[in-house]
């Protein structure tokens, strides 16, 4: 496992991010000059449908249709530039160095395949190991990620189980070889409000003990902002602004606050909703 | 307007509703409120006459209902469901979707009420001959919210209207439901897992676990946190924790 060559350097580094869709009726800019870092810590990316958010997290792992185009001064993951790396080298990096949980587990685990196998099948993509090691590897896997009857879930088919124990089992799979970095992309919009605060939990305790990163991607902003140490808040595929997420309440920037205002109120009555006045000056390249 | 008693519902093994109970007086919206699996759509859902396997007993409008819902049910009561991707016919346009309710009911001058149902879920007229993947989410809630309207229904019943849409335009739906509420005195049951989102629309609020209402509190008291049961304490501790850092 070679981290980054100098602890002063950030795990991951992206400067002027660019992806673009052509397609028959014309090119769909989807990211736009994107740039940030993540180091030894979680940073969340906000946004609407569209704005490009999910589109920057499988540029990292180069998982992108094959007609999209994708440039960047700089896209470097440890020491390997995602850009110039080969094949092979990006196959050790998704699913190894880089795990991604997606938002559905229905969608994301072989539904022909029992929970066990399919972790013991990520443990063996990415490590030595027989088949007995990877089993108890992978009983201690769903151990760790609160599962109370690791040995049913273990022999269990995704349809047996519910959403909130499938999205256990995914993350169990993406923690198996142990990466570097942890891509969370929308884990926890299609589970009840309890089950996500208990999802993110897991998430979040995982990384601290582990000591990965974390890019959590998602539409929620307060839930973000409660689990991420900083946020960066995207918009028509730019960053409109990057706040540590203690400070989120002090955001500046106009679609920020009214992301934020735009939200019902559990403790305090409002007759309207105040609705999002989107400024064409957003649209804009920045510098 | 709606009267449910003892409402039980069963999947094979699984008793999914067990003696549910509520009332919903004229003009109000009623919130159901719990996590996945808890019978709160199932309620909805057997109300609206799409699972015919209940027992007890419902009525609307004065009127016990049966297993089988007649025309005039449906031209009473319709329903908003939470995906507009998958509850909007792919193949059909804007303007062939709300028709169908017309001719349904027999209902003449279609093209006025199409054109006014637009107008009033405010979709630009040139929305009318477009297929559903050529609108945004939010439009597309829009239609699905023209489509229960359009014949003039007096109760309406909505399952996580808003859940599938970004927070901007939750907001902009939340306030057209709260306008089309008013403007047509309608009678509506929300269900949804949001608690801040129910308190918004909802002046009276039951809380449903493991199929049955454990308990029933009205807006002030939700907002209050002056909940008796755990399991709504837990709800409301939770909306108020991710709320907390927004503000």
């Amino acid at each position: 496992m070679s981290g980054p060559s100098l602890e002063s350097e950030p795990l991951v580094a992206v400067r002027n991010l660019h992806v673009e869709f052509p397609s028959a009726t014309g090119v769909t800019h989807a990211v736009r000059g994107v740039s940030f870092a993540i180091g030894r810590e979680k940073l969340g990316i906000v946004g609407e449908s569209g704005s490009g958010k999910s589109v920057t997290g499988r540029a990292l792992m180069r998982l992108l249709p094959g007609s999209a185009r994708m440039r960047a001064d700089v896209l470097r993951f440890g020491t390997t530039d995602i850009l110039q790396a080969g094949e092979r080298e990006m196959r050790a990096l998704r699913g190894g160095r880089i795990g991604l949980v997606l938002q559905d587990p229905k969608y994301s685990l072989n539904p022909v395949m029992t929970a066990g196998a399919q972790i013991a099948e990520a443990l063996r993509a990415h490590k030595r190991l027989g088949r007995r090691e990877a089993r108890d590897a992978a009983l201690a896997l769903l151990e760790s990620v609160r599962i109370r009857d690791p040995r049913r879930v273990h022999d269990a088919y995704p349809h047996e189980l519910s959403g909130g124990m499938g999205q256990r089992v995914m993350i169990a799979m993406m923690l198996a070889p142990d990466p570097e970095l942890l891509i969370a992309d929308e884990p926890t919009s299609a589970l009840d409000a309890s089950v996500q605060a208990e999802i993110l939990s897991l998430i979040e305790e995982q990384v601290d003990r582990r000591g990965m990163a974390l890019m959590l991607i998602s539409h929620d902003l307060p839930l973000v902002a409660r689990f991420c140490d900083r946020v960066a808040v995207m918009y028509a595929g730019q960053v409109m602004e990057e706040l540590p997420a203690a400070d989120l309440h002090q955001a500046r920037h106009a679609y920020t606050r009214g992301l934020l205002e735009c939200l019902p109120s559990l403790s305090e009555r409002r007759d309207r909703l105040p609705t999002l006045k989107r400024d064409p000056a957003w649209l804009a390249p920045r510098a | 307007m709606i009267d449910v008693g003892n409402l039980d519902i069963r999947f094979g093994a699984n008793h999914a509703v067990r003696g549910v109970s509520f009332r919903v007086e004229p003009g109000e919206t009623f919130g159901l409120v719990g996590e996945s699996g808890s019978g709160k759509s199932t309620v909805l859902r057997a109300i609206a006459g799409l699972i015919t396997e209940w027992s007890g007993r419902i009525a609307v409008d004065g009127q016990a209902l049966g297993r089988k819902r007649d025309r005039a049910f449906f031209r009473t009561v319709q329903m908003v469901f939470q995906d507009p991707y998958g509850s909007l016919h792919p193949r059909q346009t804007v303007d062939r979707i709300l028709s169908e309710p017309l001719e349904v009911h027999g209902v003449r001058d279609a093209d006025t009420r199409i054109a006014r149902a637009l107008e009033e879920v405010a979709l630009p007229r040139t929305a009318r001959f477009r297929y559903p993947h050529q609108l945004s989410g939010g439009q597309r809630q829009r239609v699905a919210i023209a489509r229960a309207l359009v014949a003039d229904p007096r109760v309406l019943l909505l399952d996580e209207p808003t859940s599938a849409l970004d927070v901007s335009v939750q907001a902009e739906v939340l306030n057209l439901l709260a306008d089309l509420r008013a403007a047509r005195s309608l009678t509506c049951i929300l269900v949804s897992h949001n608690l801040a989102v129910v308190a918004h629309l909802c002046g009276q609020i039951a809380v449903m676990q493991g199929g049955q209402v454990v308990e029933r509190l009205d807006e002030a008291a939700l907002r209050a946190g002056r909940a008796v049961h755990p399991h709504t304490q837990d709800l409301i501790r939770l909306s108020r924790e991710v709320e907390d850092r927004a503000t």
